[in-house]
C-alpha cells in the first residue's frame, strides 16, 4: 500500500494521529495549502474588477478552476459550474430558486438516506408551497432498487427528485443513473422532474460524470475534497440555470442597475453575488489537480482495499452491528456501527483519547437513524491517506472500549 | 483527561447497575428531556411527602428514573437520584450544576457537559412543576 500520508503536513506534525472522519471533512495536502499561500502572497486581488496584472491573474485563475471543475465532473460547459460555500448552500440555492415553479399538490421526492442538508430544505419548501413530500425507503440491505421508487403511488407526479449519491452513514452507493433514467421515462402527467444529486460523499472518492448520470443539478463541498473550508460547487444544466431566479442579490451578479430596475448577469455570475472565496477556489483547483495526478480510480481502489480489510476485522468482533450493504463494492469508504451495550459516544470518547478520530451521533441523518431504530451510531470513514495500520489502531480502540464497558 | 479517568470505576458501576432505575407505581410528578446531540433521554419520577402534620409536601420521598444514554448521563442520573432522596425542595434549589459535576467527580469536556447535566435539568423541571 502506497504511503500518501507524507503529502499531508498534519500527519507529519502529529505522527500518532489516526484520522477516520473524512466523511466530515478531509485533511489537506501540502500542495493545496501551498496554493493558498501562493495566492495571498503573490496575486491577492479581487476578481472581475481590477485592470492591473494581479487582478487579471486572480480573475483568470478563478475561471481556470471553473474549467477544471467542469472537466472533473464532465459538465458540458464551464458556465454550468457555480461557486458556492458548500453543498448545503448549493441545495438551498436550487430549492429557493425552484420555489416559483412549485404549486400546491405538486410532489417533491426525497429519500430516507439523506443528510439533513438534502432533506430539510425540500421538506420546508414543500411545506411552504403546500406540496407533497415523499420519502423513499431503503430495503433490507440498506439500498434502493428501482422498485422502491416505482411502488410509490405519487412518483408519477414528481416535480423534483433529490437524492444522495453515497450515504454519509451507510456508505451505500446509489444507482442514481438507473434511478434517474427510470424516473424520467416513467413520468406521464407532465414534463420530467428536475433531479438534484448530493455528491458530497462521492466526488472526493470516485469518478463522477454528470452527463452520464443524467442529473439536472449536482452539489459537492470543497472541504471534503481536500480543498479549504468555505468553497463548494453547484453544477446545473445551463438551460435550467438560465431560467432560474437568482438566490442572492448584490454586486458581481448584475449587468445594469437603475433606480427602477436591474438586469442580471448571465450564468454562472447571476448566482455568484459578492466577492467569492477566491482562496477557496484556488485551493479547489489545486485539490483537483492533486486528485487527478493520483487518479480517481486509484483512490477508489485504495479505499476498497481498506474497506475490505476493515470490514473483515470489525465483523470478527462480538456484539457489533454494522449498518450498510454487505457487499464492499456497493459502498463508499464508510463503516457505521454500534457495539452491543455501549453508547456510541462512549466508544468515540475512548477512541478519541487514544488519538483516533471517529464520529458518534446521528451524523446529520436523524430520519435514517430513526428508520434503523437507533438514536446514534459510531462512524469511521476512510480516505486516500488512511492505511491498514490506521484500521489496526481503530480495532484496538474498539476492543479497549469493550473492555472498559462490559 | 483520558478514558480511564473519565470512566472511573464508580461511574462504570452506576452505569452497569443504575440505582433507582424504573418507573414507580406511585409518583407525584415526572418530567422527560432528551439531548438532541446524542439522543440521550431521561425521565425522572418524584414522590413527595410532608414530614410533619400540616407541613407542605416538600420532602422528596422517592426519586427514580428511566431512560437510555451514554455512561456519563446514566451514571449522573443514578448518582443524582441517590443524592437527592429525602432532601427538601428548598435544599435542592441550592444544588448547582457545579455540585452535579462534583458528584460525578470527573472533569468533563464541554461536549460531554450536556450528558453530565441532563438529569439535573430534568429534576429541576420536576421540582418547578409542583
Amino acid at each position: 500500500m502506497k504511503n500518501y500520508k507524507k503529502d499531508f503536513p498534519i500527519f507529519q506534525k502529529n505522527k500518532s494521529l489516526v484520522y477516520l472522519d473524512s466523511a466530515a471533512t478531509s485533511q489537506k495536502p501540502k500542495f493545496v495549502l501551498d496554493s493558498i499561500i501562493e495566492y495571498y502572497e503573490t496575486y491577492n486581488a479581487n476578481v472581475r474588477r481590477g485592470l492591473y496584472p494581479i487582478a487579471e491573474k486572480a480573475t483568470a485563475k478563478v475561471e481556470e478552476v471553473r474549467k477544471q471543475v467542469a472537466r472533473f465532473i464532465n459538465a458540458k460547459d464551464p458556465s454550468e459550474i457555480i461557486f458556492v460555500r458548500n453543498a448545503t448552500e448549493g441545495i438551498n440555492l436550487v430549492a429557493y430558486s425552484l420555489s416559483n415553479d412549485l404549486q400546491k399538490g405538486d410532489v417533491v421526492v426525497s429519500t430516507i438516506m439523506e443528510h439533513h442538508s438534502n432533506f430539510v430544505p425540500w421538506q420546508q419548501l414543500a411545506k411552504i408551497k403546500g406540496a407533497k413530500f415523499e420519502v423513499i425507503d431503503i430495503d433490507k440491505n440498506f439500498q434502493f432498487s428501482i422498485s422502491n421508487f416505482q411502488s410509490n403511488p405519487n412518483i408519477k407526479n414528481a416535480k423534483i427528485l433529490t437524492i444522495t449519491h453515497v450515504s454519509n452513514v451507510l456508505g451505500t452507493i446509489n444507482p442514481i443513473r438507473e434511478i434517474i433514467k427510470n424516473l424520467k421515462s416513467s413520468i406521464i402527467n407532465h414534463k420530467s422532474p428536475v433531479v438534484l444529486v448530493d455528491a458530497a460523499q462521492s466526488i472526493p472518492h470516485m469518478k463522477v460524470d454528470v452527463q452520464d448520470i443524467g442529473c439536472d443539478f449536482l452539489v459537492f463541498s470543497g472541504h471534503k475534497t481536500m480543498a479549504s473550508t468555505g468553497i463548494g460547487v453547484l453544477y446545473g444544466k445551463k438551460e435550467l440555470l438560465e431560467k432560474m431566479q437568482p438566490f442572492l442579490y448584490g454586486g458581481d451578479m448584475i449587468k445594469e442597475v437603475g433606480i427602477e430596475k436591474t438586469t442580471f448577469a448571465d450564468v454562472p455570475y447571476k448566482f455568484e453575488a459578492g466577492t467569492p472565496d477566491i482562496a477557496g477556489i484556488v485551493s479547489l483547483g489545486a485539490a483537483i489537480e492533486y486528485l487527478n495526478k493520483i487518479g480517481m480510480d486509484t483512490i477508489r481502489n485504495h479505499e476498497l482495499g481498506i474497506m475490505n480489510y476493515g470490514l473483515e476485522r470489525i465483523r470478527k468482533i462480538e456484539g457489533i452491528t454494522i449498518y450498510g450493504p454487505q457487499n464492499v463494492a456497493d459502498r463508499g469508504g464508510v463503516i457505521s456501527f454500534n457495539i452491543h451495550g455501549i453508547h456510541a459516544h462512549d466508544v468515540a470518547q475512548v477512541l478519541g483519547d487514544m488519538g483516533i478520530c471517529i464520529r458518534a451521533g446521528h451524523h446529520c441523518a436523524m430520519p435514517l437513524h430513526k428508520r434503523l431504530g437507533i438514536s446514534s451510531s459510531v462512524r469511521a470513514s476512510f480516505y486516500l491517506y488512511n492505511d491498514e495500520a490506521d484500521v489496526d489502531k481503530f480495532i484496538e480502540g474498539i476492543k479497549k472500549a469493550k473492555k472498559i464497558f462490559t | 483527561m483520558d478514558a480511564q479517568t473519565l470512566y472511573r470505576e464508580e461511574i462504570l458501576e452506576h452505569y452497569r447497575n443504575p440505582q433507582n432505575f424504573g418507573k414507580p407505581k406511585n409518583f407525584d410528578v415526572s418530567s422527560k428531556q432528551s439531548n438532541p446531540f446524542c439522543g440521550d433521554e431521561i425521565e425522572i419520577f418524584v414522590k413527595f411527602v410532608s414530614k410533619s402534620e400540616g407541613a407542605k409536601l416538600d420532602h422528596l420521598e422517592g426519586v427514580s428514573f428511566e431512560g437510555k444514554g451514554c455512561a456519563v448521563s446514566m451514571a449522573a442520573a443514578s448518582m443524582l437520584t441517590e443524592q437527592v432522596k429525602g432532601k427538601t425542595k428548598k435544599e435542592l434549589t441550592k444544588f448547582s450544576e457545579q455540585d452535579m459535576l462534583g458528584l460525578l467527580g470527573i472533569e468533563v469536556s464541554e461536549t460531554r457537559k450536556k450528558c453530565a447535566l441532563l438529569s439535573l435539568s430534568v429534576l429541576r423541571d420536576c421540582l418547578g412543576s409542583v
